[in-house]
Formats: structure tokens, sequence, C-alpha cells
């Protein structure tokens, strides 16, 4: 099972990351819901690091890699970018409000935040990691 | 992501087939800035077809909302899968726009 990609920073690139994820955990039987919301995890972190983290820079790549272990999924997606993501400057988004302006953005990591189990940022020189993990048994 | 839209003199359906993420999304919401979607008393989105949604996706009908309602167009959402309604239900936004079981229920409102 191949578990690991390469990407180039296109956001053409999510759909295949989807998919990806989708084909690894194919041998866990999860249920519909519940491989939805960790494809759609996946998804958020990597759109953010291609879009705002990277600028949708194609020369840019990320690294991801899939296991299982112990009944925990985890991912983790390396990139180099100057600009990594400090999980302390988030805040919960006040939906009311982003209706009422309109906002666009802004609730990715929130879904992020409240599927996943654990979800870590760190920053190593000039390689930045995000890892996340759900337990699926 | 593909859309396929129909509209009668008070309500517009759009038909979204396929996956909404952050590429995808600025299909949508080109459709509905629009300003003849203002015309309508009511904007229906048949999901029947639309298999995923990320925030990018959400994210475009957040943005409308406001101004739908300063312009009394009701959105409505019919059809959703279970997995897409899910993703609506973590963020509490299913309590904020009106998401109903079929197109019968939606005509109705």
């Amino acid at each position: 099972m191949k578990n690991a990609i390469r990407i180039s920073c296109n956001r053409s690139n999510l759909k295949v990351v989807r998919d990806f994820v989708s084909t690894y955990l194919a041998a866990y039987s999860l249920s519909d819901l519940h491989l939805n919301q960790i494809v759609l995890a996946v998804d958020e972190v990597v759109a953010n690091l291609i879009i705002h983290a990277n600028g949708e820079d194609e020369s840019q790549h990320l690294n991801l890699h899939l296991s299982v272990k112990d009944h925990v999924f985890g991912i983790e997606i390396e990139d180099d970018s100057k600009s990594s993501y400090a999980p302390s400057s988030y805040r919960e988004p006040d939906l009311q409000e982003h209706i009422r302006t309109g906002k666009k953005g802004g609730v990715g990591m929130t879904l992020v935040n409240r599927i996943m189990d654990r979800v870590e940022f760190t920053t190593s020189g000039s390689r930045n990691v995000c890892r996340l993990y759900k337990k699926i048994s | 992501m593909k859309i396929t839209q129909q509209s009668t003199d008070n309500t517009l359906t759009l038909a979204l087939d396929g996956e909404l993420d952050a590429s995808s999304s600025v299909l949508l919401d080109t459709e509905l800035t629009k300003p003849d979607v203002l015309k309508y008393q009511k904007v229906l989105i048949d999901c029947q077809k639309l298999n995923y949604i990320s925030s990018a996706g959400l994210g475009v009908f957040i943005s409308h909302l406001q101004q739908f309602q300063d312009a009394g167009v009701k959105l409505v959402f019919f059809n959703m899968q279970e997995k897409v309604h899910n993703v609506f239900e973590i963020l509490g936004l299913d309590a904020l726009m009106t998401i109903v079981p079929s197109a019968v229920e939606a005509s109705a409102i």
C-alpha cells in the first residue's frame, strides 16, 4: 500500500491528496462519515499549506506520509515554506459574525481541531511538519 | 464540480455535482455573485450529487448568506448526503442555514 506522496503547491492537487488518503484507508473499513472526516481534515491542512504558506507556488512541494499504528491513523505533512502556522494564533470562529461580515475563510482549522484527536505543528530549521492523529478502531 | 441551473419566476435551483473544495468553490462563488441571483425569492441548492465539501465550499455559502437575507432571498439546501451534512454539523452551520430533506420540503418553504 502506497503510504507516501509528494505534490506541488497547486490547488488541483487537493483532489490527488484526498484520493491518496481514501485509497490508503480503504483497507480499514471505516464508515463513510468517519472516512470523510479524516479526508476533510487532511484536505484543510494541505489547502492552507498550498494557498497560504506557499502562495500556490508550483515550484514548492509538500511531502505526505501516512501510517496506522495501534489503531491510530497518522499523517505527516512536510514543507519548507518560510511562513509556518502558529497554533497559538488559533481563535474559535464566531460564525454569526462571519455571516454578518460575509467572511469566506477562517473555519478550516476549526474543522481540523474538532475532527482530529491530536494536531501538531513543528518547525526545525527550514522544515515545517504538521502531524495529525485520529483513532480509527 | 458541475453546476446545473434551473429557474422559475421566483426560484433558482442550483444542482451541484462533484466535490466542492478550495479549487472548485471558485466556480460556485462566481455563480452566487451574479446580481441576477438576488432577483429570486428562493435559491435552492440540490446537494444530491455533492459528494464532498470543505471549508472553502462552506465559506462561499457563509459569505453570501447575509446578502441573500438582506435582499429577502431564502437559501435552502436539500437532498444532502449524510457525510456532507455532518460537515455542516461539526461547525454548527446546520443551525444557521436552512437544510431540508427533499425537493418537496424545499419548495414548500
